[in-house]
């Protein structure tokens, strides 16, 4: 199978792969997928005090699509808002990475893999958190 | 060194210089072009005696008289008309056939065909090293099983069954013995007569062959009957019509011949390959040898590589070409039907390489293979969250994944 060279370059070099520290409040971490599917991304995002992402670190196990789809989602991440962050559709990595119709679902799990971050940032910062956007 | 690194020879083979160059006699007008049916004239008679020639090269390899082999266009096809073929014939007689949950697709898929035809079909787990237990096998044969097929060699992990144990219980029992050995030519000895096959599926490309070209192996004495599956002009016996393709039968028959000839020096010089490569494999932390190391063919090796994921490991390893158990470039994204039967859990099918040497592979291309698959695995590692999880201690099978 022919990978796009935006995947090709993410996979051959990825961004912001690492680890933030979880038990920092501004640090929320989504952890989603499965082994049992060939994929799991763990995304973790540090947010500053006016609710900009100022770092994202990422982990994955999974095709070269899901690493750049990952990869490619902590660039996009960085500086913007969670409420701008919380807004990016599956469909914008997809359409970036030239993801075949087999891969569409690695794309997808960004999506949720941002979500669960944030979701998880609010659930600390406000000790209630917020579900309704987590979904 | 060339790259990429050829290490997919279960996929299939290059064909051998030697055997190509005879295969270009018999195509154009200065060589020996004739339909090997036509009766009336040399042309014919020649490429008659070429593919006589080349019938006996095949059926030496196997132990077996020339007039028992009958040519196709592949194990796919031999597969098809060996399973097929006893299920019309002897479907009078019993409608119930063995398999095993690890034969090749054209084996499993020709049964599930008859089982929408209405016969029944058991097909057996195999032991977690990928072996068939031959006491399950003698439970599962019933007074109307009129047919046991399995595999020489497993096509992911290289493990030979014990065809002569499994062919004398089939025989004791009164059902006929199918074995695809597309992947045991030429790098297990076969005796269709000490292993009491009936019917043997057997490949070109596999062993430095053509493509395009196989045989099936009928018994003569007890006589095996089939119902033809390619209707026509009566080729083969009647069993199996359509013009002879000259030149892929000379390209089979001399692969074959090679192969019975260099075989036995052929394997120690590869199993010496194999083995270097799985020394400087073993010592990572995390990985595990798919199928029986002992009971296993010389040329292959199935690794996973726990916490890496397969398909991200192949792209890494883009100087070198493997086939990978996880088939997450499938709609489907299921891992290796192989691997899952052998017990496998799903994080280590997802996470195989199946590496397979052969005729032409040298010490320098293995070397440069292992070194290579260390460095990317230590990166793919890095990057993988599971990995992490197991640094920290985490039971991975432990955790509650969200399925997707």
């Amino acid at each position: 199978m022919a990978y796009s060279d935006k995947v090709l370059d993410h996979y051959e070099n990825p961004r912001n792969v690492g680890v933030l520290d979880k038990s920092d409040p501004n640090v929320g971490t989504g952890m989603v997928g499965a082994p049992a599917c060939g994929d799991v991304m763990k995304l973790q995002i540090k947010v500053n005090e006016q609710g900009v992402i100022e770092d994202a670190k990422f982990k994955t196990y999974g095709c070269g699509s899901a690493i750049a789809s990952s990869s490619l989602l902590t660039e996009w991440v960085k500086g913007k808002t969670i409420e701008q962050a919380g807004k990016i559709k599956n469909t914008q990595i997809a359409e970036e990475l030239a993801l075949p119709p087999v891969k569409i679902h690695c794309s997808v799990l960004a999506e949720d893999a941002i979500k669960a971050a944030i979701a998880d940032y609010r659930t600390k910062a406000t000790g209630k958190g917020s579900k309704a956007d987590a979904a | 060194m060339k790259k990429p690194i050829y290490l997919d020879y279960s996929a299939t083979t290059p064909v051998d210089p030697r055997v190509a160059e005879k295969m270009c006699k018999y195509l154009t007008l200065d060589g020996e072009f004739g339909n090997p049916a036509s009766r009336s004239h040399s042309f014919g008679w020649h490429a008659e005696e070429a593919v006589e020639e080349a019938r006996a090269h095949v059926a030496a390899l196997i132990g077996a008289d020339r007039k028992e082999i009958v040519w196709t266009s592949g194990a796919t096809e031999s597969d098809n008309l060996a399973i097929k073929g006893v299920a019309n014939f002897y479907g009078k007689k019993g409608r119930h056939i063995v398999t095993c949950k690890t034969e090749h697709k054209a084996v499993l898929d020709t049964c599930r065909q008859l089982e929408r035809e209405g016969f029944e079909v058991t097909y057996l787990d195999p032991e977690p090293n990928g072996l068939l237990d031959l006491e399950k096998l003698k439970a599962a044969i019933r007074p109307d099983t009129i047919l046991v097929s399995v595999m020489h060699v497993n096509n992911e992990i290289g493990v030979i069954q014990d065809i002569a144990a499994i062919g004398k219980i089939a025989r004791e029992r009164g059902a006929l013995f199918h074995c695809d050995a597309a992947q045991s030519t030429g790098k297990v000895p076969i005796d269709v007569n000490a292993m009491n096959v009936d019917l043997m599926s057997l490949s070109a490309h596999k062993t430095y062959g053509p493509k395009g070209i196989g045989a099936l192996y009928v018994r003569r004495k007890p006589r095996v009957r089939l119902e033809a599956q390619m209707h026509g002009g009566g080729h083969e016996r009647g069993m199996r019509s359509g013009t002879l393709a000259p030149h892929q039968c000379v390209g089979m028959g001399e692969a074959f011949r090679y192969a019975k000839q260099e075989m036995a020096a052929e394997i120690e010089r590869i199993r010496g390959l194999r083995d270097r490569m799985l020394s400087a494999l073993k010592d990572m932390p995390e990985v595990y040898v798919n199928g029986d190391l002992d009971r296993r063919v010389a040329h292959n090796l199935n690794m996973s590589f726990n916490f890496v994921e397969g398909e991200s490991l192949i792209m890494a390893l883009k100087d070198i070409a493997v086939s990978s158990g996880s088939a997450c470039t499938s709609a489907s994204l299921e891992p290796s039907y192989v691997l899952r039967a052998l017990g496998r859990n799903d994080e280590l099918a997802h996470s195989s390489i199946r590496f397979t040497l052969g005729r032409f592979t040298t010490q320098e291309e293995v070397d440069y293979a292992a070194m290579l698959v260390k460095e990317k695995v230590a990166k793919l590692r890095e990057l993988s969250p599971l990995w992490e999880m197991h640094q920290e201690g985490v039971d991975i099978s432990k955790v509650q994944w969200a399925a997707h």
